[in-house]
């Protein structure tokens, strides 16, 4: 599904953020993407969002060489991929359901499409009578499920997780990865960065190790 | 889990329909959401309509002004006069003949003849001639016709053709046209619409740049969702939508207000000039604007308020980047 052949991203600031990174994830899988701050986990992610672009080597995604991606190509590259924020990036003037439909509006779905599916988004994450609510009344555990609802709602082939669960306590933690486990066995491809060693540890899947901009670790902890 | 009633869509449209009617949705949506963005900031929304509609009633204002002056020009009734001046000690029957042939001319409503002793007659009438003419030996004026074109006076061109080809006949000295002042008066208003048309011009352009920074702040309050929008794959066209609405709205009420305005200052105007029209006895009527004036002045509003939203986006919409 995702495929990085000797990838370096270095900054025009000179910050060598990725160095030649190679690793290979399957259709299906859903791995963890570890390191310190700076390790090189946002600009790797950032790669597959073409967010950056590589200095060197190759990104391919469902067997297309992201390189090969025009700009005004980009959105519609992006449409592929749902993406869950640490700090959740809801939008504050609009309810919950209208959050979650966003994607789908953009994509062009037809209101009865978004209707059914934004309500189905929702109550997989067990949000449904919430939907008419303003998130900013939301609990954070809450809101970062209106996070995933929104990502999951398009059904993404791939979903980016970046620290998912960097502001919820241990159970709330453990609920949103389970929740990211079901989307899993249903087909999706899930990257999660996070450096929660011990909910890691827990989820006994294959992890990604960075440090300083190179892949130092991959396999389960 | 609650299935919806589907609303007016049908699940049963082709996907190139879907997006059709989805892309239609959205232009609806923008505008419904612009329009009622606007609405809630109804202080800074009309603020800024206010200013488009001052920068949009002078030129206006102006060109109804010259409009009324050219009416009232096209109103005088006197014809212009040409004198056409013949050559010294002409016999009778040349002159007559000149006279019949002119008289048969088209475009000539009257000719009169004014002999030499006629003319003196006449100038020594008038107050201060008498004792300058009796100094003089003999009759110095000159054998004149008198014509009147049936043309009025702001038909310059055709007047002047007329003027040329009579000044072409062999017992014609001089041809003179009483009409400097028509060609004057042509020519500043000529040179007022000039001005009002560069001082359109040159108050669209403030326009352009007023719009541009209302939206461009639009574009800041609202960084957060742009950011997320593009996150979650909207194009370019998706994000612009709103702020392009945004503009035509600010253009379209700044016209309005300066439609109701100008219609209002005219009609305050209209009675005091209708009295003033009185006392010269004519009966002339300010115009306003009128109804079709001011929906193009309307839809130039709207057109330029687009113009200035779309230069905001497409310069400052780039910088607004993930990442």
């Amino acid at each position: 599904m995702i495929e990085f052949q000797q990838v370096s991203k270095r900054y025009s600031s000179g910050f060598e953020a990725l160095n030649g990174v190679n690793f290979h994830i399957q259709p299906r899988e859903m791995v963890f993407l570890t390191g310190h701050s700076g390790a090189g986990k946002s600009t790797l992610m950032k790669l597959i969002m073409l967010m950056e672009r590589p200095t060197s080597g190759q990104v391919i995604m469902a067997g297309q060489n992201l390189s090969k991606v025009r700009p005004s190509q980009i959105p519609y590259h992006r449409r592929h991929i749902g993406v869950v924020f640490q700090n959740h990036q809801l939008l504050f003037d609009r309810s919950v359901f209208h959050n979650v439909a966003l994607p789908m509006q953009i994509a062009g779905f037809s209101e009865w499409d978004i209707g059914r599916r934004v309500r189905a988004a929702l109550d997989k994450v067990g949000l449904l009578d919430k939907e008419k609510q303003n998130p900013i009344n939301l609990s954070g555990g809450e809101q970062q499920r209106v996070g995933i609802a929104r990502a999951v709602v398009n059904k993404p082939a791939l979903l980016l997780a970046d620290e998912p669960t960097g502001n919820l306590d241990p159970q709330l933690a453990t609920e949103i990865m389970e929740l990211f486990r079901q989307f899993a066995s249903v087909g999706v491809t899930i990257m999660i960065a996070s450096h929660d060693i011990a909910l890691i540890r827990r989820m006994g899947l294959r992890v990604l190790g960075l440090e300083q901009g190179h892949l130092v670790y991959d396999g389960a902890l | 889990m609650s299935q919806p009633t589907p609303p007016n869509s049908s699940p049963r449209l082709s996907p190139r329909q879907q997006r059709l009617q989805a892309w239609k949705d959205h232009h609806r949506a923008s505008a419904h959401d612009s329009l009622l963005r606007l609405w809630r900031a109804p202080i800074q929304s009309l603020l800024t309509a206010s200013v488009i509609a001052i920068a949009l009633m002078l030129p206006a204002a102006l060109w109804v002004a010259l409009n009324n002056i050219q009416q009232l020009g096209e109103g005088w009734d006197a014809s212009p006069k040409i004198s056409v001046y013949l050559k010294p000690q002409m016999d009778t029957t040349a002159i007559d003949t000149l006279k019949t042939q002119l008289q048969n001319r088209p475009g000539i409503k009257h000719v009169e003849y004014v002999s030499p002793e006629q003319a003196l007659a006449s100038l020594n009438t008038m107050a201060g001639f008498g004792e300058t003419l009796k100094g003089l030996n003999r009759n110095p004026l000159p054998p004149t016709l008198i014509l009147t074109p049936i043309f009025n006076a702001v038909d310059v061109a055709q007047i002047q053709t007329i003027t040329d080809d009579i000044a072409k006949q062999p017992i014609v000295d001089q041809v003179d046209l009483d009409m400097a002042w028509v060609r004057r008066l042509n020519q500043w208003l000529e040179l007022g619409k000039q001005c009002a048309w560069g001082l359109a011009g040159l108050l669209s352009f403030g326009l352009l740049i007023v719009v541009g920074n209302t939206i461009r702040l639009g574009i800041e309050n609202r960084r957060d969702e742009i950011l997320i929008i593009k996150l979650v794959g909207g194009t370019n066209g998706f994000i612009r939508r709103p702020f392009l609405y945004a503009g035509a709205w600010y253009g379209l009420f700044g016209g309005v207000i300066a439609s109701i305005a100008l219609a209002i200052s005219f009609l305050c105007l209209r009675s005091a000039t209708a009295e003033l029209a009185a006392a010269y006895q004519t009966d002339f009527i300010l115009s306003g604007l009128g109804v079709l004036g001011s929906l193009v002045l309307i839809a130039l509003s709207g057109l330029i308020g687009l113009c200035g939203a779309a230069l905001a986006v497409g310069r400052h919409l780039g910088d607004v980047e993930p990442g």
